[in-house]
């Protein structure tokens, strides 16, 4: 019985990785990964994910997206059917993206489906880096231009929230393809003289940056987004030397003038609500 | 003689042997000409065999050979009264991409072409055919350019990709590939691109929104190099044997995933050994291909372009 007691007494011990102590595990409190501020979750979700004390912006699924964005109960989303095949054979791909779309709620890294925002109605495709880290595949791509091209046949802007690693290696050049398919899609809906904005987010880089993500009529990026074509690795290996602490940062594209703004979160949906106003034209 | 790539060993192992034999019945009086007439059918037999069945790793070998022509050296062979014309107008001459005008089967097109160098010196001021934001943006000038004429337009891609630099980066690579691909899907004119080297990713797909896409029998295409697929989903680039054949990046890949046109065939053992002859080739399909292109007026144009990038694609409903 005395053995058995001291036993039990040492299976309890765990010693916390390295990791943990940044992440505090899910549930009622939130740790600032920025300022290490401790935050109840749900004042959290209160300022749009965004940290009080020190303003970083948490990633975003992108259902709590949708939550911030419209207007009460109009969002509805399309093509949740579509779904990835591997066309390439990769081994276990097929089983990550089921274990993502478990983990998610998504068919793949993007949500799209049309709502309103401030009264207006528009097409939206929020993609969600904890899919693939947002990686784009045929399904994503799909999914885009679908949602590009239900704007255009119904005359309304298309909104794109960008989060995303780049294209899927998974899927090949099928994935490169995709830059270009999303690219001949939002030239017919600019051609029926109709709004695209972009809204960059962590991060937003590689093939999805270098298409879609950097041609809005109006750019927009979160404050401290990563965006860039290449990886900062990459970059500092080829041209060998240490890039500044904000290359590649929402801010420094603003400075570069790759943006039109870098808005905070919480003023997000209301500036979102001003652009897609401004841009109304009197039905006829 | 050009550089040995390791599968063509055996061949030229062989062909050392040949010469050896003829060398010594030069010098001395015996009469080895059966022998030597046996090996060289040998040889022609062991080129056909090796070269029609080229692993991938072997096509990716031929696709970066030292001396595998570029564009400046196709534009000599199948373009007359060609100019170059520089500059993006904003802020520099990238020198990774050429651009110009020249007749085609005496009709004006409009060239554009990512340029490689074949030595040390001409690569340094080449960037290694890996452009910069202002490269892709003479490409779109040269473009709208064309359009204006009513040109068709002439791309060969050949990059290992857009560079990946600090500059790039602050100019906006991003950006500017990004706005070639919108571009590119509005052109009212006909645009032909032809991979004839390595097709890297989005650096690539620049000058590849095109109606028709083919590439050269022993070229590539692809997302990422082998080396790259190598480290970021085994983290071992020494895989990239493996990847060049994981990944599908040769041409008879593309073709057959739909999203080239026409592989255009190469001269045996690679385009290297007999640039003219490969510009032949090269000047057939490009003509059939803007021939059928010519009869389509320019909304046709369009959604043809859309039509072909709109189908690419693998997933179920």
């Amino acid at each position: 019985m005395i053995r058995e007691f001291f036993t039990k007494k040492k299976q309890a011990i765990t010693i916390p990785s390295a990791d943990a102590k940044n992440d505090v595990p899910e549930g009622i409190m939130t740790k600032c990964p920025d300022c290490k501020q401790i935050i109840l979750t749900k004042d959290l979700i209160k300022t749009a994910k965004v940290c009080p004390k020190c303003d970083h912006h948490f990633k975003m699924t992108a259902w709590e997206r949708v939550e911030c964005l419209f207007d009460e109960n109009t969002f509805k989303s399309m093509d949740d059917h579509l779904k990835s095949e591997n066309p390439l054979k990769f081994p276990s791909y097929t089983e990550k993206i089921a274990s993502d779309s478990e983990k998610t709620g998504l068919n793949e890294a993007v949500l799209t489906g049309i709502g309103k925002i401030g009264g207006n109605e528009v097409a939206v495709a929020i993609m969600d880096s904890h899919f693939r880290m947002g990686s784009m595949g045929s399904v994503v791509g799909e999914k885009i231009t679908r949602a590009i091209e239900a704007a255009t046949d119904k005359g309304i802007p298309v909104i794109i929230f960008s989060a995303s690693g780049g294209a899927r290696m998974q899927e090949g050049v099928l994935s490169l393809m995709q830059m270009a398919k999303t690219s001949v899609a939002l030239q017919r809906h600019a051609d029926k003289g109709l709004l695209y904005i972009s809204v960059m987010t962590y991060p937003t880089t590689g093939g999805v940056s270098a298409s879609f993500a950097s041609v809005g009529d109006i750019n927009l990026a979160e404050p401290k987004a990563l965006i860039g074509f290449a990886g900062r690795r990459v970059i500092e290996q080829t041209v060998r030397e240490k890039l500044p602490d904000n290359f590649q940062t929402a801010e420094f594209l603003l400075e570069h003038g790759q943006l039109d703004a870098v808005i905070d979160r919480r003023n997000l949906t209301e500036t979102l609500a001003k652009l897609v106003g401004l841009h109304v034209r009197e039905a006829n | 003689m050009s550089k040995t790539l390791a599968f063509e060993e055996p061949i030229v192992k062989l062909r050392e042997k040949i010469n050896e034999l003829e060398e010594f019945t030069s010098t001395n009086e015996v009469d080895l000409s059966e022998e030597i007439g046996k090996l060289k059918t040998r040889l022609s037999n062991l080129e056909t065999e090796i070269y029609s069945n080229m692993e991938p790793w072997d096509r990716v070998q031929v696709a970066r050979h030292p001396e595998r022509p570029t564009t400046k050296d196709y534009i000599a062979e199948l373009f007359e009264d060609f100019m170059e014309l520089h500059g993006d107008r904003s802020f520099g001459d990238d020198a990774a991409i050429i651009g110009g005008i020249g007749f085609f089967e005496s009709m004006p097109v409009t060239v554009i072409g990512h340029q490689r160098g074949k030595d040390t010196k001409e690569n340094v001021k080449r960037n290694f055919g890996m452009p910069h934001p202002e490269g892709y943006r003479k490409a779109l000038r040269l473009m709208k350019q064309a359009e204006k004429f009513g040109r068709p337009i002439i791309c060969f891609i050949d990059t290992k990709g857009a560079y990946p630099g600090k500059a790039a980066e602050e100019r906006g690579q991003s950006e500017a590939i990004a706005r070639n691909l919108i571009e590119m899907a509005g052109l009212k004119v006909p645009v032909v691109s032809i991979v004839i080297g390595e097709g890297g990713s989005g650096g690539a797909l620049a000058l590849g929104v095109a109606n028709h896409i083919h590439m050269l029998e022993h070229s590539t295409y692809s997302v990422i190099s082998p080396e790259g697929a190598a480290s970021i989903l085994w983290k071992d680039a020494s895989l990239s044997k493996q990847a060049a054949e994981a990944m599908k990046i040769t041409a008879p890949h593309l073709k057959e995933m739909g999203i080239i046109d026409e592989i255009i065939p190469e001269v045996l053992g690679g385009a290297h050994r007999d640039p003219k002859a490969q510009a032949v080739e090269m000047r057939k399909v490009l003509k059939t291909s803007l021939d059928s292109l010519s009869e389509m007026n320019a909304n046709e144009i369009i959604d043809d372009r859309y039509n072909k990038f709109r189908a690419i694609g693998v997933f179920s409903e």
